[in-house]
């Protein structure tokens, strides 16, 4: 059963058994069993991955045979936990929605969407990439769209088109690249093996950069990104922070590290000088917020930022710690938005002037905050601890002085998440004798498997970083000067 | 060539069935006459392709393909055509055998190997689509696309006249072939014969709607009857370019470094122009016509770049961009009936009424835009690689920010069938006959399995 291509097909006809479903019980059960099928379908591949650099469980077939394109996937270390990370988490987010009545076609974009970003994920051709990367896109912008709030028609625009812009950009690098493999293919091994020179690289950089960083996003580009998330449904801003932002930094680490070294090497300063900057202010803007989405919107700003310095610090413990804290941020953003959804069906608000003292009536929810909430500071024994120590550590390598921004991400980060916590948590109810119930089932369900992960990996980072360091020793073996 | 022959048959003969007013039998006899001719026409694929009638023309790979593609196209046309032409005129037997004559002339132009072929080509389709676009008598709009269309179009055949006049005079020849020769050989090619292909260029971008010669198309595809428009977008514009391709790749290839700059500043206007008015118009059917300036000008891209894969790329991109334009405007007609009006608001809430139109709908808008797996995507992303091989990076560059624009516009019409509710009369579903779903379902499937499997339609050239 480890057979990657059905791991892709499973998604699709998932997303097409449930387009037809217009029942929204039959459709949330049907969409959860099917996502739990898929994440059964993962295991197979993290029991038979064997710990070493190759690319394994290849698939290659033509895909246009007149222009030597390919359908080339594959799973490494690096693709494995992103991988795990997407089918473990939408299985989740499904579940969180359950509050909620969506017909069918709400989960078969969700399905749709896995589809695309699993593509991403395990494409070794640069052409599955680019359609897995812009499949991606469609279901979310629809998902967000049509069941966001406020101006979700302006907002979505906005997201859609400005993603697409560096896309396309993007594509424009990929067909340059095509023209400069002698036998014309877009494989991964033959582009890494392309001698471009430092001119061409430095515009290639550019090219692929700017389509990572605004999916991350990166400082300059994050404009779309608050509205975006703050107005999507929970499930949309679930999947935009929980996986899709995932997809940029792992291009970063698949595509541009390898293409383009001399230019990482030329701009990495700069590169590094935006992300350290994104994480300040982002942190700041984050301390400011009254409505509690838009807070977490900007602190996942401020998280990616860490983890995309640790991308292009270029060592080792960069690049380790910037896969294990994708999964480590994944698993909070997802817990923090589900408990933001929670606090706001219970009681009517999001905003944290009018909300308080619910630890009183909803211990139990208390208790998951608080852990998923240390292990976004990055507390010891929470998993953001190791991911965040393996960055600042290799943003200290880089340049010392440079973690000195790095760490602040820590302190302002502590800041507003107790200002947060504090808020909603603790004090004196905002509205006198309101008892919330606490939290059950289905929600209970979810948030349990995020706080034991959210331990788990505090306490053996190892099961992520022992997949993925032979493979990312590889990548930066492999890269030539 | 029997593909000619029935073509000029049928069209007479349609004429005739309508004399008699066997009105019924008008479609079924016009459709099977296409069936005939694409068996002619695939019958002719093995055979070894040499001029006919003393070079007048030919039936090579190039000219089958895409004569194929446009009598499939016609026919879809026409399967739309059934109660559509009976609602706005009453002399529908004139409409079929318009439309053939006009398809004649398209494939005169895939086929042509003698400039003459090529400016009798292109008469034989414009003159039936003067009368095409201005057949709603009493509509004023119609009439004065109409008038425009004829001004516009006898002018650029003036162009086009003036230029093959002006090779002749240099070359002494109006035979492909032996222009070729003149072009390879010849160290001392006259600059009356450069002068000539700068008219003659004129007068083809006057035809496929290119900026700065473009102004007719709004109006004309404003003006005219839906199910024309939609016939205007796709065969002439097809055929159009391939005669272009055609006349650049066979002979004046070795020249380019004339040609290449003048090409390159049209298709650059093209694209900012076509792009930027598409962006401000407020009729989903204006926002067609500038879309397909604005496409008209990625297509140049395979002929500024020409090379062996340039059939191949206009091919996949033409065959794209008119199954989209077939069912965004047929979705129009249905829309239009109910509302009145060629507004994008008249899309509104089509989602909540007809889920399945709207999703058709959202696929050729995905296509349109280059979005992946749509045959959009594929045909874009040969147009780029054919732009990039000759390394024209920077236009490369102005297209994708094109490409970003013309998502914006593509995207409003999605915008209104998912997001927007509609404003009054809402209530009861828009009903869709069962031929119009049949040529929808069609190009939707065909633009996804063409966007999935592309080797399906690249193998073919």
């Amino acid at each position: 059963m480890d057979n990657l291509f059905i791991l892709l097909a499973v998604p699709i006809l998932t997303a097409l058994l449930l387009f037809c479903l217009k029942d929204s019980t039959q459709a949330k059960r049907l969409a959860l069993i099917l996502s739990l099928v898929q994440l059964g379908l993962t295991i197979p591949f993290l029991t038979g991955f064997k710990p070493d650099a190759s690319v394994q469980f290849e698939q290659n077939w033509t895909w246009i045979s007149s222009l030597g394109l390919q359908f080339h996937i594959g799973l490494d270390g690096i693709s494995l936990p992103m991988v795990i990370l997407t089918n473990g988490l939408i299985p989740l987010i499904i579940l969180s929605s359950f509050g909620k009545d969506f017909k069918g076609n709400f989960y078969g974009l969700i399905a749709f969407m896995q589809a695309g970003l699993l593509l991403v994920f395990v494409a070794l051709d640069a052409f599955s990439f680019y359609v897995g990367w812009e499949i991606a896109l469609i279901p979310i912008y629809f998902i967000c769209a049509l069941w966001g709030e406020g101006d979700r028609i302006a907002i979505n625009m906005k997201f859609f088109v400005y993603t697409f812009f560096g896309s396309i950009l993007m594509l424009v690098a990929i067909v340059y690249l095509y023209n400069q493999v002698p036998d014309r293919n877009l494989e991964w091994t033959s582009l890494v093996a392309l001698n471009l020179s430092e001119v061409e690289q430095r515009w290639i950089f550019w090219a692929f950069f700017i389509a990572f960083a605004i999916k991350i996003p990166i400082l300059p580009f994050h404009t779309w990104q608050p509205n975006t998330y703050t107005h999507a449904p929970s499930a949309g801003t679930m999947l935009l922070a929980g996986i899709m932002l995932k997809m940029g930094v792992y291009g970063l680490i698949r595509w541009l590290l390898p293409v383009t070294p001399f230019a990482v090497l030329a701009y990495s300063n700069i590169v590094m000088l935006l992300c350290l900057i994104g994480v300040v202010y982002a942190s700041i803007i984050a301390f400011k917020q009254q409505d509690a989405k838009r807070l977490i919107a900007y602190s996942s700003i401020a998280h990616v930022g860490l983890i995309s310095a640790g991308v292009v610090s270029w060592q080792g413990e960069g690049l380790q710690g910037a896969i294990l804290q994708m999964v480590n941020h994944g698993l909070s953003v997802v817990g923090l938005f589900f408990i933001i959804d929670i606090i706001q069906r219970r009681a009517g608000s999001r905003q944290l002037a009018d909300l308080g003292g619910l630890a009183s009536s909803m211990p139990k929810l208390a208790i998951a905050f608080i852990i998923i909430l240390m292990g976004a500071i990055g507390l010891p024994l929470t998993n953001g601890f190791i991911g965040e120590f393996l960055l600042l550590k290799a943003v200290f390598g880089y340049e010392p002085w440079y973690v000195v921004l790095g760490g602040l991400t820590l302190i302002l980060g502590a800041v507003y998440m107790l200002r947060f916590y504090q808020k909603t948590m603790l004090g004196t109810p905002a509205s006198a004798g309101t008892a919330y119930a606490d939290v059950s089932g289905y929600e209970l369900v979810v948030l349990s498997v995020l706080v034991f992960f959210t331990i788990y990996l505090g306490v053996f980072p190892n099961t992520i970083l022992d997949l993925s360091e032979a493979s990312v020793m590889n990548l930066l073996n492999q890269i030539k000067f | 060539m029997g593909a000619i022959i029935t073509l000029g048959i049928l069209g007479i003969l349609i004429l005739y069935v309508g004399l008699y007013k066997a009105k019924n039998a008008l479609l079924p006899v016009t459709l099977l006459g296409l069936v005939v001719t694409l068996g002619f026409l695939v019958s002719d694929w093995q055979k070894e392709a040499l001029p006919l009638y003393n070079g007048m023309v030919i039936f090579d790979h190039l000219a089958l393909t895409f004569s194929i593609l446009c009598v499939l196209v016609t026919g879809l046309i026409l399967l739309l055509s059934k109660e559509y032409f009976n609602r706005i005129s009453s002399n529908v037997a004139e409409y079929y055998s318009l439309i053939i004559f006009s398809l004649l002339g398209a494939i005169l132009v895939n086929a042509y190997h003698n400039f003459a072929m090529l400016f009798i080509g292109i008469e034989i389709m414009s003159v039936a689509l003067y009368i095409l676009v201005g057949i709603r008598k009493n509509d004023l709009a119609s009439n004065e696309a109409s008038l425009k269309y004829f001004l516009m179009g006898a002018f650029s055949t003036g162009f086009l006249l003036f230029g093959i006049a002006l090779m002749y005079g240099a070359s002494g020849t109006f035979d492909l072939a032996a222009l070729q020769t003149y072009v390879a050989t010849g160290t001392d090619i006259s600059p009356i014969f450069y002068a000539g292909i700068l008219l003659v260029l004129c007068g083809l971008c006057f035809k496929v709607g290119v900026a700065p010669f473009h102004f007719w198309t709004p109006d004309v595809y404003d003006g005219a009857p839906i199910l024309i428009t939609a016939y205007m977008s796709t065969v002439v514009k097809i055929a159009s370019f391939i005669g272009f391709l055609r006349l650049f790749s066979e002979v004046l290839v070795p020249l380019d470094s004339f040609w290449t700059p003048v090409l390159l500043t049209v298709i650059i206007i093209t694209l900012f122009v076509g792009n930027i008015s598409a962006l401000m118009q407020s009729s989903f059917k204006r926002m067609m016509a500038y879309s397909s300036v604005s496409h008209a000008g990625y297509m140049l891209f395979a002929i500024v770049a020409i090379g062996a894969t340039s059939a191949s790329s206009i091919l996949t991109y033409a065959t794209a961009y008119a199954l989209a334009s077939i069912v965004a405007f047929t979705a129009l007609i249905l829309v239009k009936r109910k509302t009145g009006s060629d507004l994008f608001e008249s899309f509104n809430g089509l989602a909540k009424r007809n889920p399945w139109l709207a999703a058709v709908v959202t696929v050729a808008m995905l296509s349109l835009a280059g979005i992946p797996l749509t045959a959009g995507f594929i045909g874009k992303f040969m147009m780029f690689n054919n732009v990039m091989g000759n390394y024209h990076v920077v236009l490369l560059v102005l297209a994708a920010i094109n490409a970003a624009i013309g998502v914006y516009y593509y995207l409003r019409v999605v915008v209104s069938m998912y997001f927007k509710t509609e404003n009054e009369n809402a209530g009861s579903d828009l009903p869709i006959p069962t031929n119009y779903k049949i040529v929808l379902t069609l190009a939707a499937l065909l633009t996804i399995i063409i966007g999935v499997y592309p080797d399906c339609l690249i193998g073919l050239l």
